[in-house]
């Protein structure tokens, strides 16, 4: 997939298609611009004329709710008009292709796509399609990248430990099919954090993930020991088809967070899902609603983060 | 440069001399970013104002957003207090065009209806493109149209206002 796609020629941002590739410039601009649009949210009125006239159309080929949800609110509070289809059930079953939906939404004068699929490179195909005016954000494809979500991540870790420089990161569970953790991955060490770990059975890890420059544990307990932040996926049940796994109970008793194994964890340690959760899979209920549980703020900072992406592409 | 320009601090005590006999307990006072803000909160503390300074940042509500895309370091804006039938000094440094103002006028309306707004500016250089005036003013200045009047802060806290030839700037 060609990465430079998603630059201009002078550095800016013209779509959002993966983390890999993207300078730390540009996370810390998202990032701090999202940090203006927290306080929209708290006012009488919780809309900005930012965006107004510009339509953004939510393709999502596969469902999803939360994910959808944020970017319609997000860009509902820039003023721009948006349409949410939700393909699988719309023309693609009557067997219309891809780039012909993609052809006849940008005919109804489209500023933006917002593209969730279960093609890896989906929205690469589209971004490489349209119009140069039009903007592309991947709101994850397969199990390719969801850099949305790892940057709402990548700003709940800054609002809690407030550097990335002297972070001991863990990201827990089934990171062979997720999307999250490759796109978390990228994020953390562009943004500096020196020690990432992943914690996962051999079955659900990639081949050599160590080349992403992680570390590897298969003991839960020892890899949480000192860190600052865990990360805990969802066992992808859907993509799992014939499953790796002997069973739910054995998951959790070897990889789901009990209080007992976030002990190992540094006290401060804060606990984050990108949901939604399996409780009692590869969450206890006593963690997810814990005191170390940022699992709801972290919806709520997507929504700011969205809208700075959002901002910052139709801009360019 | 051919213009000597005034002393910021000078214009800043003459704005306050203008301020003081107007200045009351239900006083409010916005300062728009960067060089408004140093300009307020220099005002708010010699006026000895109780509600708390806001400032804005009018990134957001420009209208050359989609000439010139999002400001890239966007500054949060934060109104500390009801706005609804507040009484609001706007404070800027330099009023020109008049769009600052306008987008300005527009952002605190998003917080609240407000029972007035008055505008206090360090310069007034003319030209306005809106129908916009100040009704307090440090200084009225004629200046070049390719030059852009800039308000710096030095580290110990003293404001100084400087040309930038615009042109130049961009090569």
């Amino acid at each position: 997939m060609n990465h430079q796609l998603q630059l201009s020629k002078n550095g800016e941002l013209l779509h959002l298609l993966t983390i890999e590739g993207l300078p730390t410039a540009i996370l810390t601009q998202i990032l701090d611009t999202a940090e203006s649009f927290t306080g929209v949210t708290e006012r009488e009125i919780k809309k900005i004329p930012l965006l107004r006239g510009k339509s953004i159309f939510n393709l999502f080929f596969e469902p999803s709710t939360r994910t959808r949800t944020t970017f319609e609110i997000a860009a509902k509070r820039l003023s721009a008009d948006v349409l949410n289809l939700n393909i699988a059930v719309s023309a693609q079953s009557k067997g219309e292709a891809l780039l012909d939906t993609v052809n006849n939404l940008s005919a109804m004068h489209a500023d933006m796509f917002v593209v969730r699929h279960s093609q890896s490179g989906a929205a690469h195909m589209i971004a490489s399609h349209v119009k140069p005016e039009i903007h592309v954000i991947n709101a994850g494809d397969g199990r390719h990248a969801h850099p949305t979500q790892a940057l709402l991540d990548m700003f709940t870790i800054r609002r809690y430990k407030h550097d990335f420089h002297n972070l001991r990161v863990a990201i827990v569970g089934d990171i062979l099919h997720s999307r999250v953790a490759r796109s978390q991955i990228h994020a953390l060490s562009t943004l500096g954090v020196p020690e990432i770990r992943v914690i996962a059975p051999k079955t659900l890890l990639p081949n050599k993930v160590e080349r992403l420059g992680v570390h590897v544990y298969h003991d839960m307990e020892k890899g949480l020991c000192d860190v600052d932040v865990v990360i805990m996926l969802r066992l992808q049940n859907e993509r799992m088809l014939g499953a790796n796994l002997p069973s739910n109970e054995e998951y959790f008793k070897y990889y789901g967070l009990t209080p007992e194994k976030l002990a190992k964890a540094k006290p401060d340690a804060i606990v984050m899902h990108p949901g939604p959760m399996n409780r009692g899979v590869e969450i206890d209920s006593v963690v997810a609603d814990g005191k170390q549980s940022v699992i709801l703020p972290q919806v709520t900072f997507g929504i700011a983060v969205r809208m700075a992406v959002m901002s910052i592409l139709a801009g360019n | 440069m051919s213009h000597p320009l005034p002393d910021a601090e000078f214009l800043l005590a003459e704005l306050i001399k203008q301020l003081t006999p107007i200045a009351h307990e239900s006083m409010a006072m916005v300062g728009i970013h960067t060089g408004g803000v140093w300009i307020a909160q220099r005002i708010h503390q010699a006026l000895g104002l109780k509600i708390p300074l806001g400032v804005l940042d009018i990134s957001f509500y420009r209208d050359d957003y989609s000439k010139i895309g999002l400001h890239p370091q966007v500054k949060p804006s934060a109104l500390p207090f009801e706005v609804e039938n507040s009484q609001i000094i706007l404070v800027d440094d330099v009023l020109y065009t008049g769009r600052t103002i306008r987008a300005a006028v527009n952002e605190i309306f998003d917080y609240g209806r407000p029972a007035s707004i008055h505008l206090a500016v360090l310069v007034d250089r003319g030209e306005r493109e809106l129908p916009i005036a100040a009704q307090y003013v440090g200084a009225v200045l004629s200046l070049p149209a390719n030059n852009m009047l800039e308000l710096k802060q030095q580290l110990d806290g003293k404001l100084s206002l400087g040309l930038l030839d615009i042109k130049l700037a961009a090569e």
